[in-house]
């Protein structure tokens, strides 16, 4: 079934065109009505596909070879000018090899930069532990004025792309290597950055997803009532910062049991960000995160790799059952833990 | 441009102020970059006084240059220089590295008047110069970007990353001034990481290199008007210079990388100063 939608590049053929695909095929069309975009790559123009762009706009695309810290701080340059520039490189190298330059050049003086990082998480499979971007969500969410985004599908990522536009500085959209299947039907279904969009309603505890590992949570979701008869409500918190602290308060008081997926390090990502809210908030609610252990990933294609995590439907089925049957205190008085 | 006489005294005058201001606010702060902001002064002086198309009552004008201190070091230095200059009132230096004060060590692009970039972290100036040239490309302005580069910044790898990038776009609305002041934090370049042969490094990176003495200002002024005449390429005008240029205790003497200054100290410094310009009261 092909999606439907209002804006219909964001749409375009995404049952064949991967996330970084409409990525690229998106910052075209954007780039036909605004000038000021341009875009920078360091040799990876056809991996990461904004050579899409440099291929209508020659003279708006810069290739800065293997030298992603240069490319970042040309990036703030070009914005300082009066440009927009959209960066493009792997994950792994966007929030590490270049950091310094991204939090310096461009968060530390709050530039106009868009960063596009495709190939995060395990995405990138079977290039193994090198090329996987596990720690990128911990380490951009703890640098001020950054907006971090990480889709769920090229239909999000359609979506995402063109709401970045309207953030006066940086933001960070993470994306897979474009192999993840597609969420949405259509790109009406209102998003917002910073809103965390109800997949699916649900009462007796709240799973919350970002990026590819949604579409595993719908489907999870679907399974455990049809199996189960448990009632799941699905969040796919596609904004890691700022992160959606209704959402989740309404999670934790309608629910109160919430389990977060992702592919990353459990450590300082959606989970954590998620969890520092339930922790401040004082509500009582159960809770687990679920991503990568702390420890370096082996090599694998990335859905052996989501299976080995437990962050696909499987996995995912598995740890919701296992939250269920999570104690945790209900009463307030406590006067006989001391 | 040459240097007419007359203009060459106005510019050692200035110049001679600046140093002797670098002291009192080293002083008053508590401690700055003093060594590496005295050695830059003679060229950032003839930048700012006879070359920079600027306009400090409106520093945000569209089509002045841009000139940033990739060697973000010499923040003490620019702030006094910017000050002069006229973008604002030198008395808010005595708040110099104060809490709420909105310059200090590193200048913050966002707070200090007339800083086009915030530098501190090194290797960072000159991809940023090089991103406001590639822009006056692609928006079709005249501006110049000026970067002016420690030596011992050459050590970072990303500044041969843009200086790569910068032959490689050709870009001839770029100058870069290299402040070779033969000194780093742990000692003389050399020592610490050798560097020579640095002209032959940057020739060898495509970039049209002058090596001149960077505290002769007509010198200085030659050599810009050979790198604003070439524009096939960028330009690195590097001027050797000495590291605590006009304070005789500090000269050459890595220690005044950064340090501070009793009122007694600071005084001594300004009259060694005064000793520099026999013919400048």
């Amino acid at each position: 079934m092909s999606p439907e939608g209002g804006l219909t590049w964001t749409v375009y053929d995404a049952d064949n065109m991967t996330q970084a695909e409409i990525y690229g095929f998106v910052l075209s069309e954007l780039g036909k009505t605004n000038p000021k975009i341009v875009g920078l790559s360091a040799d990876l123009a056809k991996s990461t596909k904004i050579g899409k762009f440099g291929e209508k706009f020659p003279d708006r695309f810069f290739n800065f070879g293997i030298a992603e810290q240069n490319m970042f701080g040309v990036a703030a340059g070009l914005a300082k000018a009066g440009l927009l520039p959209f960066v493009s490189t792997f994950s792994v190298f966007a929030s590490m090899r270049a950091v310094e330059f991204l939090r310096t050049d461009i968060c530390y003086q709050n530039l106009n930069v868009k960063v596009i990082a495709t190939h995060g998480g395990t995405s990138f499979g079977s290039a193994g532990t090198t090329h996987h971007s596990i720690e990128d969500l911990s380490i951009i969410r703890a640098i001020p004025n950054i907006q971090l985004i990480v889709p769920a599908d090229s239909v999000e990522t359609a979506l995402a792309v063109q709401a970045c536009l309207e953030v006066q500085g940086p933001v960070y959209i993470r994306i897979g290597r474009g192999f993840e299947p597609r969420v949405y039907q259509t790109d009406q279904y209102g998003f917002k950055i910073g809103k965390a969009v109800e997949m699916k309603p649900g009462t007796d505890l709240t799973i919350i997803a970002c990026g590819a590992v949604v579409y595993h949570a719908v489907e999870a979701a679907n399974i455990l009532e049809r199996e189960d008869g448990i009632s799941a409500r699905v969040l796919n918190m596609h904004t890691i910062k700022p992160i959606d602290t209704e959402a989740i308060m309404k999670a934790v008081t309608e629910t109160r049991r919430i389990i977060t997926f992702e592919d990353h390090n459990y450590i300082g990502g959606l989970g954590s960000a998620v969890g520092e809210i339930i922790a401040e908030s004082g509500k009582g609610c159960a809770f687990t995160r679920v991503g990568l252990p702390d420890q370096y990933t082996p090599h694998g294609y990335p859905e052996d790799l989501m299976h080995y995590y437990k962050i696909d439907t499987d996995g995912i089925i598995e740890k919701v059952r296992e939250l269920l049957g999570k104690e945790f205190e209900k009463e307030e008085n406590w006067e006989d833990e001391y | 441009m040459s240097l007419t006489e007359q203009e060459h005294k106005e510019l050692r005058k200035i110049a001679k102020k600046i140093r002797k201001e670098i002291v009192d606010v080293t002083q008053w702060s508590g401690g700055a970059h003093i060594g590496g902001s005295l050695s830059m002064t003679d060229f950032m002086v003839v930048l700012y006084w006879k070359y920079l198309r600027i306009d400090p009552k409106n520093p945000n004008w569209e089509e002045r240059d841009r000139l940033v201190l990739s060697k973000g070091h010499g923040g003490v230095g620019h702030a006094v220089i910017l000050a002069n200059r006229g973008y604002f009132d030198f008395e808010v230096l005595k708040d110099f590295n104060q809490f709420g004060c909105a310059y200090g060590m590193h200048l913050d692009s966002r707070k200090a008047i007339g800083v086009e970039a915030s530098t501190g972290s090194m290797g960072h100036g000159l991809s940023q110069a090089l991103g406001m040239a590639l822009g006056a490309r692609a928006l079709k302005k005249e501006w110049r970007v000026y970067a002016v580069v420690g030596d011992g910044e050459c050590n970072e790898g990303s500044i041969w990353e843009a200086a790569m990038a910068a032959n490689h776009y050709k870009m001839g609305n770029l100058i870069g001034f290299l402040d070779r002041n033969h000194m780093m934090i742990d000692g003389p370049t050399e020592s610490v990481m050798s560097l020579e042969p640095l002209d032959k490094k940057w020739e060898a990176f495509g970039w049209y290199t002058q090596l001149i003495d960077g505290h002769d200002m007509p010198k200085i002024c030659e050599a810009i008007d050979k790198a604003l005449a070439y524009n096939d390429g960028p330009s690195m005008i590097i001027c050797d210079t000495v590291k605590g240029k006009g304070v005789d205790f500090m000269e050459g003497n890595p220690a005044w990388h950064y340090g501070g200054l009793s009122a007694e100290l600071a005084e001594k410094a300004k009259a060694s100063i005064d000793k520099m310009y026999p013919d400048i009261p």
